[in-house]
């Protein structure tokens, strides 16, 4: 499973190590640039910890100017190059190769202005996610895109994978909520999408670079919009007697007109992990809990709040909690967000899938992952944000036993195979890395890929950036797809996980 | 010759040379032909804003009116599916029907080009990625674009994206698609994301006294938790006489007092909310009911349409600009707009749509300057007859011009869509 094909090393590249280490201690500070085998451990891997790579050096620019300056002499001596943020990613983006350079942006750490006239904050884009919230809360204003990870992931990597959270129905994800970028492309060329004003002119360059994965350029700075804190925020916490009556009740807040700023799905196998791992006061006699969040006015939320329990009710709910304090409405959340590590506590091993599909095929994706479950003879637990039909169903097996490795590779690759025929994606923000590489082709056939294969020739012809993901290599469907944590050992296991 | 023919043969052609494709798989067939050919074709849809961008120089004419209807329509996964050349009014029935709507508000372009509505297809909206004034709030049309499928400059059949909004799975090249004139694919297919309409909405008109005001005005609504969903200044001018009466007899409502500039903003939502939201901003931008007056639900909709039908600039026989800037900078543009030309500020104080009088027309120039240093752009959106395109339509640099000539080599690299339309080159 740690085997997976790269492109081609090209050795001549490893026998000039010391040359290129050279000279790119000429192109930043000395200190900048890593290469001794103790020093590039740490950036071995991203948090697709399954893979690792050591990367023939690894440089740490601290301005545009010299990441331009490293990326026109790798482009001139054909050395590929791997951009990498914060190292968060799921899908092994970031992974390091051989004779590749790892480009870290973690020195663009700084906040370069805050505008709140124009509601917007140009930023590093090593800048944390959350660091974006914290500098401008104090005016009651925050970041809307709220991945999992946010503590940790940068925004430059948010960028590179257009991360979302749970709040993108209401909300959107990053391609929706920043304003500019300025990139550097791999010959070294300076450019600047969009600015301070909404929808730039002309070829909407911002939202083509926006999850692309690194393979098109290196983001070195980003203007995001900020938005005011809503006025309120209530959750409701629903216990269902069926996935039917639970899944139905989901879709029809969505067709009555309400927009929930986060509505999150569980079912049982869950629901007892959570409550077992974080004592969250679930109802464990449910088969299916609903976690809803309305933001806006005070009369607003109280409004949709109420319209929210009668459809619930009739959908024969089984419980049914609103929250009347923000402790309250954090507490009915703790579950929800100690998803993950409760499962790692239940068996040596999991496996995090992460796949789209339409809110109303729910029922139809749960039974037949349960009909996988027991096909394959290994439990599964199922997370499900509800309000954009992104699906995280958490396999639980024993890695080493090579028979129950094998079986969760199918099992997993399975899910999103099924998610691709009721409608879906086989990412909805994980991304595809190294990791779901292969199963492209699930998604798009040969003109689609060949189309965006081209434009990464016209953008980077020689492919030297980030070589070797998101596209196949293979070409065939190979049984990938999923995230491996092994004895709960998250590479950032301070993360939470949604 | 032979080939046009063959083309001819497959493909329906009337007397005036335009193709009308029926499905993907005959405008797959075209282009392939064109491409052999190295004959570039211009693309159209109903022809409601095919005056917008620079004169194609093309020796064929491909129509996609035949490419029409809804495909799939599910109110509770919030998406519809449509044919390219679906006209948008009947998307918007469809959607009305459900209690639902194209959030981004398309602009009617009928207006200025011809004096009556004709809001035209969803394909050219998402080929001009043009959003009305609920833009600052709900995103542009880009942001409404799930997927979509069309035929590339090579002739083959390509798609991105899917019905779901969360997808990261290959490039977006949805937002790339918006705003791209059709010169990088011919649109066959369109996934939109559509939501709940508001139950009600009201608006609020604000009468300032001088520039700073304006800014401090919008300013304040848009750091307010009480959001709202539409900001606009409509001035004054008094130079202008012809366009005074205009504006006072478009902008004639019962409670809008007349011959004064006024800022109206609006809020929507249920009856409750729309009142604890208008008590909050009142307060917040500290005024009382003296300085303002309020339209209801039966006026500030056809309001805020007049506002998206540009119905002030009717069939204008000047050039129109469109100016997006950061609003920090509106209230410096305003001082110089000030009976120099027409104009009014959208989007809380981001868009400025201006009327350039065809005898002026060196003054774009200055204008489009002045977008470059406010860190904005302009787009020249209907050119007066006199027009010479001393200055282009379109603001771009060097460097977004190389990627965009590269990006056009990607998808087209005959140069067989649209060539001009935007750029020369592209």
């Amino acid at each position: 499973m740690s085997e997976i094909a790269l492109p081609k090393i090209d050795s001549s590249i490893l026998n000039r190590k010391s040359e290129i280490v050279k000279k790119l201690s000429k192109l930043t500070n000395i200190e900048n640039v890593l290469s001794e085998a103790d020093e590039l451990r740490p950036y071995e891997t991203d948090a697709l910890s399954v893979y690792t790579q050591t990367p023939l050096a690894v440089v740490l620019p601290e301005n545009t100017e010299e990441v331009s300056e490293i990326l026109k002499y790798c482009h001139s001596e054909n050395i590929k190059v791997v951009p990498r943020g914060a190292g968060t990613g799921l899908s092994g983006g970031a992974l390091p190769l051989q004779d590749a350079i790892l480009l870290g942006l973690g020195k663009f750490n700084k906040i370069l202005e805050i505008d709140y006239e124009n509601k917007c904050v140009v930023t590093q884009p090593g800048v944390t996610n959350l660091g974006i919230t914290h500098a401008v809360q104090h005016k009651g204003f925050y970041y809307a895109p709220d991945p999992s990870s946010q503590l940790a992931c940068s925004i430059g990597g948010n960028v590179a994978e257009n991360s979302g959270g749970v709040h993108s129905l209401k909300y959107g994800t990053t391609t929706n909520n920043i304003l500019g970028v300025q990139m550097v492309m791999m010959d070294g060329t300076i450019c600047r999408f969009g600015g301070k004003s909404f929808d730039q002119e002309g070829y909407d360059l911002m939202g083509l670079i926006c999850g692309s994965e690194g393979l098109l350029g290196v983001v070195t700075e980003v203007t995001v919009k900020i938005l005011k804190t809503p006025e309120v925020v209530r959750a409701a916490l629903i216990g269902f007697p069926s996935i039917k009556e639970g899944g139905d009740a989901a879709s029809e807040i969505i067709s009555s007109g309400i927009v929930p700023a986060g509505m999150e799905i569980m079912d049982k196998a869950l629901i007892e992990a959570t409550d077992n791992f974080s004592k969250a006061g679930y109802p464990r006699d449910a088969e299916l809990l609903l976690i809803v969040e309305l933001d806006g006015t005070e009369s607003e939320v109280n409004e949709l709040i109420k319209k929210v329990e009668v459809i619930c009710k009739k959908n024969n709910c089984s419980s049914l909690k609103l929250s009347n304090s923000e402790k309250e409405r954090l507490s009915f959340w703790a579950g929800r967000k100690a998803a993950f590590p409760a499962c790692g506590a239940m068996a040596p091993d999991y496996y995090c899938m992460d796949g789209s599909i339409p809110r109303g095929k729910l029922a139809e994706a749960l039974l037949e992952i349960k009909k996988l479950s027991e096909k394959y003879e290994l439990p599964v637990a199922n997370c499900f944000h509800a309000g954009d039909g992104n699906l995280h169903p958490l396999i639980m097996f024993d890695g080493n036993d090579k028979e129950q490795l094998r079986k969760t590779e199918e099992f997993g690759s399975e899910i999103l195979k099924t998610c691709v025929r009721l409608g879906g994606v086989i990412t909805g923000e994980h991304g595809v890395g190294i990791e779901k590489r292969e199963l492209m082709c699930e998604m798009f056939n040969d003109n689609d890929i060949q189309q965006q294969l081209s434009i990464k020739k016209s953008l980077d012809e020689k492919n030297l950036l980030n070589p070797g993901k998101v596209y196949p290599i293979l070409r065939k469907c190979a049984e990938e797809g999923r995230v491996h944590v092994h004895k709960n050992k998250d590479k950032f296991p301070d993360l939470p996980r949604f | 010759m032979s080939t046009k023919i063959k083309i001819n043969s497959q493909i329906f052609q009337d007397s005036n040379n335009i193709y009308y494709p029926k499905d993907e798989s005959e405008v797959s067939d075209l282009i392939r032909e064109l491409y052999k050919q190295d004959s570039p074709t211009e693309i159209i849809g109903n022809n409601s804003k095919s005056f917008i961008g620079n004169k194609t120089q093309s020796a064929n004419t491909t129509s996609l009116s035949k490419i029409s209807g809804i495909i799939d329509y599910r109110p509770e996964e919030l998406y519809i599916k449509v044919k390219a050349c679906t006209p948008i009014n009947e998307i918007e029935q469809v959607l009305s029907e459900n209690n639902q709507e194209l959030a981004f508000e398309p602009i009617d372009f009928g207006y200025i080009k011809e004096g009556k509505s004709n809001k035209g297809t969803i394909a050219g909206y998402l080929s001009c990625n043009y959003a009305g004034s609920r833009r600052f709030k709900v995103g542009s049309v880009r942001d409404h674009v799930l997927g979509f499928k069309g035929v590339n400059g090579k002739g083959d059949i390509i798609k991105s994206g899917g019905t779901v909004v969360k997808n990261v799975t290959g490039y977006d090249l949805s937002k790339l698609i918006a705003g791209s004139f059709g010169t990088l694919v011919v649109l066959t297919e369109i996934t939109l994301k559509v939501l709940p309409k508001k139950d009600s909405s009201k608006t609020v008109i604000i009468y300032p006294s001088n520039f700073e005001q304006i800014y401090d005005f919008f300013n304040k609504l848009s750091s307010s938790s009480s959001e709202i969903s539409g900001a606009v200044f409509v001035p004054e001018q008094s130079k202008d006489k012809d366009f005074v009466t205009k504006k006072n007899s478009v902008f004639k409502f019962n409670d809008l007092k007349s011959n004064i500039s006024f800022i109206a903003f609006r809020v929507e939502g249920d009856k409750i909310s729309i009142e604890e939201k208008i008590n909050n901003l009142k307060k917040e931008l500290k005024l009382s009911n003296s300085d303002i007056s309020t339209l209801d639900v039966y006026q500030s909709e056809p309001f805020w349409k007049k506002v998206n039908n540009l119905e002030v600039f009717e069939k204008t026989e000047h050039n129109l600009i469109r100016m997006v800037i950061p609003p920090a900078n509106g209230s410096k543009l305003c001082k110089h707009l000030e009976n120099n030309h027409n104009y009014f500020v959208d989007w809380c104080g981001s868009l400025f749509w201006i009327e350039v009088n065809s005898k002026k027309e060196e003054k774009i120039k200055d204008l489009k300057k002045m977008a470059k240093d406010f860190g904005g752009y302009l787009t020249v959106i209907k050119t007066s007859s006199e027009y010479d395109y001393g200055e282009a339509i379109f603001t771009v640099d060097k460097v977004r011009l190389m990627i965009s000539e590269k990006v056009k080599q990607s998808f087209d690299p005959k140069r067989i869509l649209n060539p001009g339309k935007m750029y020369r080159g592209v």
